[in-house]
């Protein structure tokens, strides 16, 4: 029993592994997508642009400006706005991110005492995520400038707060996107490898004929679907190794938990995603059918992950629906033993619906198995 | 050897048949309406992945949950802690030991948390005295811990915290009679988008996705398919010529993709009032120009595969994750590095993006559209032109 | 007449492959006639038709078809080509209507021309009643038929057809001829390449490729004529003809012999000098007229025949004249279709059982629900005394299957296809590298080893399919058309070792299309529109078709009377 199950293996590894082309294919995405989303992926803001659009002139709007031009990572390019045409001009063709204008009378106000002077950020409305972050690193800029004044003018009295507010972020110290981005490519890749080798690869067996061969050999449905199931373990695994080491090595992010725990996960996210796979290509009859089916479940399951935006700013019933996406569970998993060495309780709570979910989707596919194949 | 007389049928043969390429795209066409997931790629999805992004992908974060641990329990603490409470942008929660907090960070529970250390108060107070007494200053501390497995939202409360602590400053130096320093206003206006709603964006820019893989991945296995069933031998053995046969791929899937564009705009805009200011002719004509390129690279790679399994993996890799990642939908190109800026430059899907969102929100702004067009124009005739010269009309 | 198609030094090579799959290959297709191309498998007939085509180029030599290069000049020519893939080229997810309209479109028949055109094809492939119905959704058969009609669409002249005859019933390889027959006479020219050497005997013309090389080309009878005085039937009774084919068989003096009505017929080697003394001592021995399968045996030296090494792989079953493999009642319907319609069997153990029948009779819907790989709607199948639906792994342990369509691993090689199926079957360490070497040994797989399947040419892969299906020594052997589309030395090869397993007390179902080899079975089932229309052994059922007119029916005549006369 277990000698024919090691040949089903084998015969599954011998395919995907067998020529050059697939095997390309084993390795290559894996590769480039390491080498890339790490990089592409990325909520901050570099190298941006910024339009000043100085109407002032004077000595404060020439301070605050070169202020905004000394720092060097959020706006590492500046363009000079002369009139209202080139300030629609610089938005409209997203030349500029976000254009600060300086008021005529701005200097004269800040030489005023008890002076409100309005500066104006304008920020293009296609991309205000961006935005609010850059508008976040001006304000910073506005207000050292404005405490800067403070001090200048009234000698040091209001210049030191009475308080201060001492900042720190946990298991990313430097609030790097690359420690938050790896860990969920852990996930994102090991799910495609997955739903290839369990669905597309089934129907391509139904496709070419070789799966009536199977039935009629003393297999039964679970021991094909077992020989379906390890192989794509084995890729996730394969898969996962391939990326921790560029995290730890390539990318410097430090392993914090045990890897034992996650390739327990691993593991355990694997078994739940093989249960989809096989339920999607139990349901199909052709590769064409199975690989559209297979990305009509991927796609909305990684956008609902938390991968692209966080769970918690869903709509609460979204928020529920996302308990049956595996992709979604597995990722705080990774991130949890990745980063933050959760306790095995904590783990634990985080694991067990993909226990659940691939309980249910692993009987669901043995019986509509049964059910096409008898 | 005697010649033959030359026979009707050959004449017609090299030109361009307008009735077999009716019978192919009859043909093309039957396929589609006959393959349940193609009404499932073409209706189901798109409607479903416009409203995965104009609900489920949120940049805006909310009330960001936020644990308090308040040591102190003077009326200065508590005052702080109201300012904390009262900040819009944030759920403040209540926690009584440093455990419990830390643990709810763990969990993720709670994305950030500020203790108030039990000296506050006593030392808020000889602070204040010794700016009073122009002495050198010992300032309270209050401490923010943020969860860094989530860097963006880590950053959102460390600003909302920021804004609460500089409020309940600004309140304290005013109350105690003190000069408030002169306040520069910084006022941010989000053009085109008010509100800075992130759907408004988001959901135009997810309609590249779809077109990416009605475009792409369903074309990606249309002509391996053919390889793979034999009935390519068939046709090339048949009067069909190369342009009659690429035509006919591209023609019937044209018109789905625009349907579906159309379909998209409309579920956007009237169901999910999302706002469509650009005019019917550039939303029609960006619209098919990218179509037409990821149609491009959809038949290229499945014309160089011949091998469905293999091909629509290429496609996933080559067409999908691309139009995901790198056309400035969800990431901002401009902060990926300088070779990534530069793969991106030959992805159609980014010149869309900026089309579609333009579109959407500013209206025929010609400047940005133009560059858009002109960019599409170059890669769909590249990956047409490139599919065109891999269609070979013999077998090898 | 003059000539279509002029191919001088035609050579071609493929980059893997060591030798070359065409070698300078001369010939000349003149309109009017029905050219054969007939060679066992590899001979390079594909490759050949595909340069005609002008879908591949040649290495070196020319073609010209009607004066014209046919990869330079293929826009002029592929409206006067006709060609019909060996994979026909339908498109399964179109009704049969609609491939036909298509074919129709690309070919300009339209109009009056094309209503009676669809009119004449759809009454001659006997597919009128299933316009509607998907291709994907017919029989291997009548796929093959629709994949001709498509071909036969816009009065092509020159009509290339790829094994045309395969898998296609004697009743419709009948029509089949009277409609090529009736096309040569309006002046076309046509390549028939063909694996069956009956079919090749009825060409005007014939080119016998073998690995690359043309061996002959001129009209067949010149070729059979050289085996006058050679051929010889010998009358042996039922119950020991199959023995006496193996000591036959191995006899070094001759060179093929197979089983011919009640007969024995025997090929004699040439260079033996005066033959007929070699076979003086056989009682009852008579000349019998050669056939153009000799002359083809002839000249590629005869099979590998003789003892069948499976022998020696085989264990022995008791032959205890159980029933195998029964049926009650076996229906099966699709929708309003009823593909089975209440099949009764009883097949004892060690009986080779054949399953006849025309083109979507429904042969291979009852051979897949007998191998479980169907749910019956109702009545029942047991093979081995088990429902094979929901019978344990162990049962199945006990049947080896030939699907019709080549269903191993492609992308796997031959060695790790044979690994696979024998450990499948739970053969592992010594017995499976014994099992595996015997397979090897007796299949002549061994040069094949490292190559995928993909890649063998078909009657090799239908050999791995066989070695597969018997590694394990199981009781019942299914054969879905074993060998469909094979070369006739292959196919002796393929029957002395079904004729071997046998003798080990091996029950075996097959189906076949060749009525030669329906005489090699026990008894015979015919079935026709999903009904069981007789059976019995092959004396029985040629009996039963006496007529006046033909007192000694063959048993293609057989078949033909027995199907007219039921009405169906």
């Amino acid at each position: 029993m277990l000698r024919r199950l090691l040949a089903l293996i084998r015969k599954e590894l011998q395919i995907i592994l067998g020529d050059k082309q697939s095997r390309l294919l084993v390795v290559m995405p894996v590769i480039v997508q390491t080498a890339i989303f790490p990089l592409a992926a990325t909520l901050e803001i570099k190298n941006s642009t910024l339009g000043i659009y100085d109407e002032n002139h004077g000595p404060a709007a020439i301070e605050l400006t070169q202020r905004l031009r000394a720092q060097a990572v959020t706006f590492t390019h500046f363009i000079d706005i002369d009139n209202d045409h080139q300030l629609n001009d610089a938005i409209e063709r997203q030349r500029a991110l976000a254009v600060i204008r300086i008021p005529p009378d701005f200097s004269a106000q800040i030489a005023r005492a008890n002076a409100t002077p309005q500066l104006q950020l304008l920020l293009d409305g296609r991309r205000t995520n961006a935005g609010q972050i850059a508008a976040g690193y001006i304000q910073q800029i506005v207000q050292s400038y404005q405490q800067d004044l403070a001090s200048a003018r009234t000698g040091a009295i209001t210049s030191t707060p009475s308080s201060e507010l001492v900042a720190r972020a946990w298991f990313n110290p430097n609030l790097d996107y690359l420690d938050y981005i790896l860990p969920c490519l852990i996930a994102l890749i090991t799910t495609t490898g997955v739903l290839i080798v369990t669905a597309l690869s089934l129907a391509r067996e139904r496709e070419q004929g070789t799966f009536d061969q199977l039935l009629v050999s003393p297999y039964t449905p679970e021991m094909i679907m077992i020989g379906k199931i390890v192989p794509a373990l084995l890729i996730a695994t394969f898969h996962a190794t391939l990326i921790l080491i560029a995290a730890v090595f390539i990318y410097q992010v430090p392993f914090q938990g045990s890897l034992l725990v996650l390739y327990a996960g691993i593991i355990l996210y694997a078994l739940a995603l093989a249960g989809v796979g096989l339920f999607i290509s139990a349901l199909c009859s052709t590769q064409q059918q199975a690989f559209i089916s297979m990305f009509a479940f991927m796609m909305p399951a990684m956008m609902l992950s938390g991968f692209a935006a966080p769970v918690e700013n869903m709509p609460v019933w979204l928020q529920h629906v996302t308990w049956i996406n595996p992709i979604r569970h597995f990722m705080e998993v990774v991130k949890a033993v990745y980063l933050k060495n959760a306790a095995a309780d904590h783990i634990a709570s985080l694991a067990w619906p993909l226990l659940v979910i691939g309980a249910i989707t692993l009987s669901a596919a043995a019986v509509l198995f049964r059910r096409k194949t008898a | 050897m005697k010649q033959e007389p030359k026979h009707k049928v050959r004449k017609a043969a090299s030109v361009f048949s307008f009735r077999r390429f009716r019978a192919l795209c009859h043909k093309e066409t039957l396929q589609i309406i006959r393959d349940p997931t193609s009404i499932l790629i073409a209706f189901i999805l798109p409607v479903v992945m416009l409203f995965i992004y104009g609900y489920g992908i949120n940049l805006d974060t909310g009330r960001v949950r936020t644990g308090l641990l308040c040591e102190d329990t003077s009326p200065d603490a508590r005052q702080f802690a109201s300012s904390l409470t009262g900040s819009p942008s944030l759920h403040i929660i209540a926690y009584d030991s440093l455990p419990a907090i830390s643990e709810a960070l763990t969990r993720s529970q709670i994305r950030g948390f500020v203790i108030i250390p039990s000296d506050f108060s006593i030392k808020l107070r000889r602070a204040e005295s010794a700016l009073a007494a122009s002495a050198s200053v010992e300032p309270a501390p209050i401490q923010l811990i943020t969860d860094g497995s989530e860097p963006n939202t880590a950053n959102f409360v460390q600003g909302y915290v920021l804004g609460a602590w500089q409020n309940w400053l600004a309140q304290r130096a005013a109350s105690r009679g003190l000069a408030a320093p002169p306040a520069i206003s910084l006022e941010n206006t989000f053009w085109y988008n008010p509100a800075a709603e992130s759907r408004n964006y988001l959901i135009p820019g997810s309609i590249t996705i779809i077109m990416t893989v009605i475009g792409a991945l369903l074309t990606a296995l249309v002509i391996a398919r053919e390889w793979e069933r034999g009935t390519m031998e068939a046709l090339l053995s048949s009067p069909v010529t190369r342009a009659e046969l690429l035509l006919s791929k591209i023609i019937p899937y044209y018109f789905l993709g625009m349907i579906v564009l159309l379909l998209c705009i409309a579920v956007a805009h009237y169901l999910m009032g999302v706002p469509f200011r650009g005019s019917p002719f550039p939303i029609l004509a960006c619209g098919s120009l990218f179509l037409l390129s990821v149609l491009g690279i959809g038949l290229l790679i499945s014309t160089a595969t011949r091998n469905q399994f293999n091909s629509s993996q290429i496609a996933l890799f080559v067409a999908f994750l691309p139009a995901m990642m790198l056309s400035g939908f969800l990431f901002e190109i401009s902060s990926m590095p300088a070779p990534i800026r530069a793969v991106s430059t030959i992805i159609p899907a980014r010149y869309f993006v900026s089309a579609i969102q333009t579109l959407a929100q500013v209206g025929d702004a010609w400047p940005v559209l133009r560059r858009s067009l002109i960019f599409l124009a170059c890669t769909s005739v590249l990956f047409l032109g490139l599919t065109a010269k891999l269609t070979r009309k013999r077998l090898e | 007449m003059s000539p279509a198609v002029t191919i001088t030094d035609l050579t071609r090579l493929f980059p893997a492959a060591p030798k070359p799959a065409l070698d300078r290959v001369s010939a000349t297709i003149r309109t009017g006639r029905i050219t054969g191309l007939a060679g066992p498998d590899g001979a390079g007939k594909t490759t050949l038709m595909r340069l005609i085509a002008g879908l591949l180029k040649p290495d070196s030599g020319s073609i010209r078809v009607f004066g014209s290069d046919p990869v330079r000049d293929a826009a002029e020519l592929r409206g006067v080509i006709g060609y019909m893939p060996q994979k026909f080229g339908l498109y399964e997810d179109l009704t049969v209507i609609e491939n036909l309209t298509l074919h129709a479109d690309l070919r300009a028949v339209v109009g009056r021309e094309r209503d009676e055109t669809f009119a004449r094809l759809l009454k001659f492939t006997d597919l009128a009643h299933f316009t509607g119905r998907l291709a994907g959704k017919l029989s291997g058969g009548m796929k093959q038929k629709l994949g001709l009609a498509c071909a036969l669409l816009g009065a092509p002249r020159l009509l290339l057809l790829d094994e045309p005859g395969v898998g296609v019933d004697p009743i419709s390889r009948r029509e089949l001829w009277r409609m090529v027959g009736d096309l040569a006479d309006e002046g076309i020219a046509i390549i028939w390449s063909t694996a069956y050497l009956d079919e090749a005997e009825r060409c005007d013309d014939i080119l016998l490729l073998n690995e690359g090389q043309p061996l002959y080309a001129g009209p067949p009878r010149d070729l059979t004529a050289r085996m006058n005085g050679r051929c010889f039937l010998l009358p042996v009774p039922a119950e020991n003809r199959r023995i006496r084919l193996a000591e036959l068989a191995s006899r070094p003096e001759i060179l093929d012999a197979t089983i011919q009505a009640q007969n024995i017929r025997v090929l004699i080697r040439a260079k033996t000098g005066s033959e007929s003394a070699h076979f003086k001592f056989e009682t009852g021995s008579a000349p019998a007229a050669p056939r153009f399968e000799d002359a083809f045996m002839d000249i590629l030296g005869g099979a590998k025949t003789g003892a069948s090494a499976l022998t020696h792989i085989l264990r022995d079953i008791p032959r205890d004249g159980a029933t195998v493999i029964e049926t009650r009642d076996l229906t099966r319907t699709f929708g309003d279709f009823t593909a089975a319609d209440r099949i009764n069997l009883k097949i004892k153990r060690g009986e080779i059982y054949g399953l006849l029948g025309p083109n979507g009779a429904g042969k291979s819907t009852t051979f897949r629900m007998l191998c479980g790989l169907l749910t019956p709607t109702s009545g029942e199948a047991r093979a081995a005394g088990i429902d094979l639906r929901h019978s344990p792994a162990r049962a199945r342990q006990r049947i080896g299957y030939m699907a019709q369509k080549f269903s191993l691993y492609g992308q796997l090689t031959v060695a790790q296809n044979l690994a696979f199926f024998s450990g499948a079957y739970g053969l592992h360490g010594a017995g499976q590298r014994d099992a595996i070497d015997a397979v090897t040994n007796c299949f002549h797989l061994a040069q094949y080893h490292g190559i995928k399947a993909d890649a063998l040419p078909l009657g090799y892969k239908q050999r791995l399919a066989l070695a597969c299906a018997v590694m394990h020594s199981p009781h019942i052997l299914f054969l879905d058309e074993p060998t469909s589309g094979i070369d006739p030395v292959t196919r002796r090869e393929f029957w002395t070792h079904i004729n071997a397993a046998v003798q080990r007390g091996v029950t075996v179902m097959v189906t076949t299309h060749f009525m030669d080899e329906a005489e090699y079975c026990d008894r015979i089932g015919l079935i026709h529109r999903s009904k069981l229309i007789a059976a019995g052994a092959p004396e029985d059922l040629k009996s039963q078709a006496v007529t006046d007119e033909n007192r000694h029916p063959t048993m293609e005549d057989a078949f033909i009377t027995l199907i007219e006369r039921s009405g169906l």
